[in-house]
Parts: structure tokens; C-alpha cells; sequence
């Protein structure tokens, strides 16, 4: 009985994203508790999740778990299901998730959803196929509903005066098939693309201002840096900043076009952006069928423009 | 060391989709198809290890009705050594491939399976993982490189933030990014020779699969169009809307 949430966590504290998937958990109609992976500091990730609503957190700690290995983990959790009798296991749409919850679903033999933007009902849910150019209305009445979550599609839980109840679980034995050997995190002060609340994205256009132009809005806005596929070939932006149907998915709350025609594989990667702006000398740039606002001009003037106009008077 | 790569065939990603009259589900007839482009970089590294030395052989298996053999073809063309289709002509869910995929392992007993992080049409990215969970065996997704050491594998995996570099235990399962490499432009030569080998095929009762669906589709829809947005004639209206209107920053 009940909801078991992976909570995902920065070492510290569960993400934000985590506490919206607490939220989704919730509209299943059950309790909802979370399991926390890791070493000495799933005790301070525990206690995060106070005011969240989650009745029971769950300790998972020692060396294969610290490390975060998928295989012991999803091992673990499995067992974790069968004995506490969980109907659902969540989690927010992360690499990790999607790395992990199918490997807890096939140890259930359970059909798992992915990437869900609506629970409808306790049973109905709805998630996009092709890149979000369909969305595909599902039932699932699976013995135990194994879901990942798109947590901008979520509401953060409305703060209570709740505090989990702490508990630790047994180790399981570590199958030892994996091993990590290095984590190297992507050097910059600015947000991560994928849950960036402001993305400032350019295209092949940027070339005629430069990216340092680029730069200095996107810190301007406190925004994440995403690139288009022409820009990356370009040269003018790394690969691991590419929005793209088969590159970065994201949807923050403002997306900046800037100097992107706006092809059919970069819209998929950015459509579901709550504002979309495009900035493009070209008025007839597709990307403008899909912005809510835009504006044709050169980024020479367009950028510059930009900032002098986001300075606080 | 010998290499199981699992390709789909799905349709082209410079096509539009269009959900049918009815919402039961997407049209695929008359649509352009092609090997999924994730499943492209994994027989391209199967391939790749077998040009190095690695790899002894490659196999490439897809799960599909008898035109998702195109793109066993093109595996061939690729430079696989082998081509098997398990047969099923409506389209599985994930966690029934991913028990047919196992079920070709076992007979295959294949040192690594590489196949795309997921396939452009249902986005599940579900396949790998499933199957690494069936077998037992160790999982590496979202790979962008992949280095052979003594009895494992070092592969560099693309995650939120960064990178993670792991060790697996061989055999493994490993899902590729674009990123690990650059597929091989097919020579015509090559694909005139494909068209000439041989599929070996299996029916998914011959491996006790039960491809039955867990899930009960309710219907397909196309998300609400953007409403038309507005043209503004300067940086200073646009930081405005952004402001007062959006309220965005």
C-alpha cells in the first residue's frame, strides 16, 4: 500500500524536481513515501523532504548505492516493493531515473511509463511519443505502476508541517558488475539546460555577433545556454548545449531564440517552453510560427539592445 | 568478443507525424521509415569493434513485421555479419522486447548488446535496461564513448550535469548517444550486397514471448497548437512583455 518515490538529490538535498514528483505521487491517491540513495549524506537528504508530504523516507546507504550503480539499486528497490507492498514507484525524468526505473520495472514484470505530463486518474496517464508531436493517452493497471515524471508539468507540493519518519534498509548484496570510476560535472556557473528555468538558445546568427554576446544575456537572465544543430556544426557552441529532437529536450519557463531559423528538429527539442521568444533578421523564419513573441533584427543590435534594455533603471 | 546490436525501425525523424482521423494512433502508412538514428550509432560501433579486433562478430536483431527488415539490411550494409528478425507484426511494448531481445541472447550468448538510449517514435528509452535486468548483466546507458579494458568495458556515460565514467563487468548492455560516433556513409556496393544475404528469422512463440500489451492505449492526440504570437518592434517592448505581460523575468 502506497507510493514509493525515488528521490533523486545533489548530495545536499533533494532537487527540486524530486519534490515535484512528490506531488505527482500524490495524485495517485496513496501515501507516499521515498527511498534516498547514497552514503553519510542520505541522512540530510532525508530531512529535506520535510513539509513535502512524505510520510517515510527511506535510507538506502553503503559503498554500491553511494556510488549510485543502477544494477544493486535497482535490485534493491525491487525487493523494497515486493516487501512493503507498493502499488507505484516514482520518480522525475532525470538520466538517472531513466537509467534506473526500468531496470526496477522489469524486476517487477511491469510496464513502465515514461516521461508522464498529466496523471489524469489513479489510473490514466498521459506522455508524449515523438518528441512531444503526439501525446499518447494511456491505462495503466499494471500490478505496480512504475512511472518517471516531467516535473515542470508538476506543481512543487504545497508546504505542510510534516517531517518523514526515517528508516534504514538492510543492504542488499551487490551483484559487483559495475564499478564508477570518474565524475566529471560540466564546468559552468550557470544553470543546467535540462531544468534551466531560462534557456538563451542561438543558432548559425550568432556567428555574426559572437558568443560572448550570447553569454552575457544568458547571465544576465540567470539562463542556461542551449545551441541549435547548426551552431554546434558551426563550431560556435558545444554539442552538450544542442536542443534538438535527438539531442536536449527542454522546457523552461522562457526560451530565447536567438538568430535559430527554427527547423522542425529544433522545435521538437523546445516546443513545450511555457514563453518562447525568437530573435532573427529573417522575418521568415519558422521559428516565429511557434514564439509568442518575436522580433526581427539583427543580433549586432538585437543583443546589446537586449541588455541595455534588462538593466534595472 | 561477440557483439548483439539492436536496431529498430522507425519513421524517418525529418518526418512530421499525423495522428489518425480516429486518434487510435499515429499514420504510419506511406511515411518515410528509416533505422532509428540512436540504433545507427550502436551498429556503427559494433561495427567498429569488429574492424579494431575486438569484436569477432556482429549480429544485428530487430523485433518487427517483415518490412522492419529494411533496416536489418541496413545493418548489413553497415558491416553486420548476421541478421535475425523476431517476428511480431504488431508493434510490442518495451518490457515484451526487451524479453524477446533476451530470449536471442540466450541463444546468441553475446559478449556485449549495444542499441540506441531510445527510439524516436515512443521515446521510452526503456529496451536496454529492461533486457540488462532479464540477463542479469551490467548496464552502461547513454554511452558516448566506449573503451575495451581487459574483461570490461570503460564507457563514458552523458548524464544531467556531466559525465560518468563506469566500468562494466562483461557481458554487458550498452546504450548509445549520438555522440560516440559518427555513422558511416553506405556505399551503394554495400547495400547491393545486404540485399543478397540472408535474415534468419524467429517467431516470438518459438522463444515463449507473450507480446500481448500491458498497457491499453486510450488515444493519441496532437498537443494544442501555440497560439499566434506577437511581433514587437524593439529589444526595449520585447524586455516590456517579458516583464509586465509573460511575467517571465
Amino acid at each position: 500500500m502506497g507510493v514509493l518515490v525515488f528521490a533523486e538529490h545533489d548530495g545536499a538535498a533533494v532537487t527540486e524536481a524530486t519534490r515535484r514528483a512528490v506531488s505527482a505521487a500524490s495524485a495517485l491517491g496513496a501515501p507516499v513515501d521515498a527511498v534516498v540513495a547514497g552514503g553519510d549524506e542520505a541522512e540530510d537528504v532525508a530531512a529535506s523532504l520535510a513539509g513535502t508530504g512524505v510520510g517515510r523516507a527511506w535510507l538506502c546507504q553503503g559503498a554500491p548505492y553511494a556510488d549510485q550503480l543502477p544494477e544493486p539499486l535497482a535490485e534493491r528497490l525491487v525487493a523494497l516493493v515486493r516487501a512493503e507492498g507498493y502499488e507505484a514507484v516514482v520518480a522525475a525524468t532525470s538520466t538517472q531515473a531513466r537509467d534506473l526505473l526500468p531496470r526496477v520495472a522489469a524486476g517487477l514484470d511491469v510496464q513502465m511509463l515514461t516521461d508522464v505530463t498529466a496523471i489524469e486518474d489513479t489510473e490514466t496517464f498521459v506522455r508524449p511519443n515523438y518528441t512531444g508531436s503526439v501525446l499518447a493517452r494511456l491505462r495503466c493497471r499494471e500490478a505496480v505502476q512504475v512511472l518517471t515524471v516531467r516535473a515542470t508539468n508538476f506543481a512543487p507540493p504545497a508546504a505542510d508541517g510534516t517531517s518523514p519518519a526515517v528508516a534504514r534498509l538492510e543492504p542488499g548484496t551487490d551483484p559487483g558488475l559495475s564499478r564508477l570510476l570518474e565524475v566529471q560535472r560540466t564546468d559552468s556557473s550557470r544553470p543546467e539546460l535540462a531544468s534551466a528555468r531560462v534557456v538563451v538558445a542561438g543558432g548559425r546568427g550568432v556567428a555574426d555577433v559572437g558568443v560572448g554576446e550570447l553569454e552575457a544575456l544568458a547571465d544576465r537572465l540567470g539562463a542556461a545556454i542551449g545551441a541549435s544543430r547548426g551552431a554546434v556544426e558551426a563550431g560556435l557552441l558545444p554539442n552538450d548545449a544542442q536542443v534538438g529532437l535527438t539531442a536536449k529536450v527542454v522546457a523552461p519557463d522562457l526560451y530565447i531564440a536567438a538568430g535559430i531559423s527554427g527547423s522542425i528538429y529544433h522545435v521538437s527539442g523546445m516546443k513545450d517552453s511555457g514563453v518562447i521568444v525568437a530573435i532573427n533578421k529573417d522575418p521568415e523564419a519558422p521559428i516565429f510560427d511557434v514564439a509568442d513573441y518575436g522580433l526581427v533584427a539583427d543580433l549586432r543590435e538585437a543583443l546589446p539592445q537586449l541588455l541595455e534594455a534588462l538593466e534595472p533603471s | 568478443m561477440k557483439v548483439l546490436a539492436a536496431v529498430k525501425r522507425v519513421v524517418d525523424y525529418n518526418v512530421r507525424v499525423r495522428v489518425r482521423a480516429d486518434g487510435s494512433g499515429v499514420d504510419t502508412a506511406n511515411t518515410r521509415m528509416a533505422m532509428n538514428p540512436f540504433d545507427e550509432t550502436a551498429i556503427e560501433e559494433a561495427v567498429r569493434l569488429r574492424e579494431a579486433g575486438t569484436a569477432s562478430e556482429v549480429v544485428a536483431v530487430t523485433v518487427g513485421d517483415a518490412g522492419s527488415e529494411e533496416v536489418l539490411r541496413t545493418a548489413l550494409a553497415f558491416g553486420a555479419d548476421r541478421a535475425l528478425r523476431v517476428e511480431s507484426d504488431a508493434p510490442l511494448e518495451p518490457l515484451a522486447v526487451s524479453k524477446a531481445l533476451a530470449a536471442v541472447a540466450d541463444r546468441e550468448q553475446p559478449d556485449l548488446v549495444l542499441m540506441g538510449k531510445q527510439a524516436i517514435d515512443d521515446d521510452s528509452n526503456q529496451v536496454g535496461q529492461m533486457l540488462a535486468c532479464h540477463l542479469g548483466w551490467a548496464q552502461a546507458t547513454f554511452a558516448c564513448a566506449v573503451t575495451p579494458a581487459d574483461d570490461e568495458l570503460h564507457v563514458v556515460r552523458e548524464v544531467d550535469g556531466g559525465q560518468r565514467t563506469v566500468a562494466v563487468a562483461l557481458p554487458a548492455v550498452v546504450t548509445t548517444e549520438l555522440e560516440l560516433n559518427e555513422p558511416r556513409y553506405i556505399k551503394l556496393p554495400s547495400i547491393m550486397k545486404a540485399k543478397k544475404q540472408a535474415i534468419e528469422r524467429l517467431g516470438l512463440a518459438e522463444i515463449a514471448v507473450d507480446g500481448s500489451p500491458r498497457l491499453e492505449l486510450l488515444g493519441v492526440s496532437e498537443p494544442p497548437p501555440r497560439e499566434a504570437g506577437e511581433q514587437v518592434d524593439s529589444a526595449a517592448a520585447l524586455v516590456d512583455r517579458l516583464k509586465n505581460e509573460a511575467q517571465v523575468i
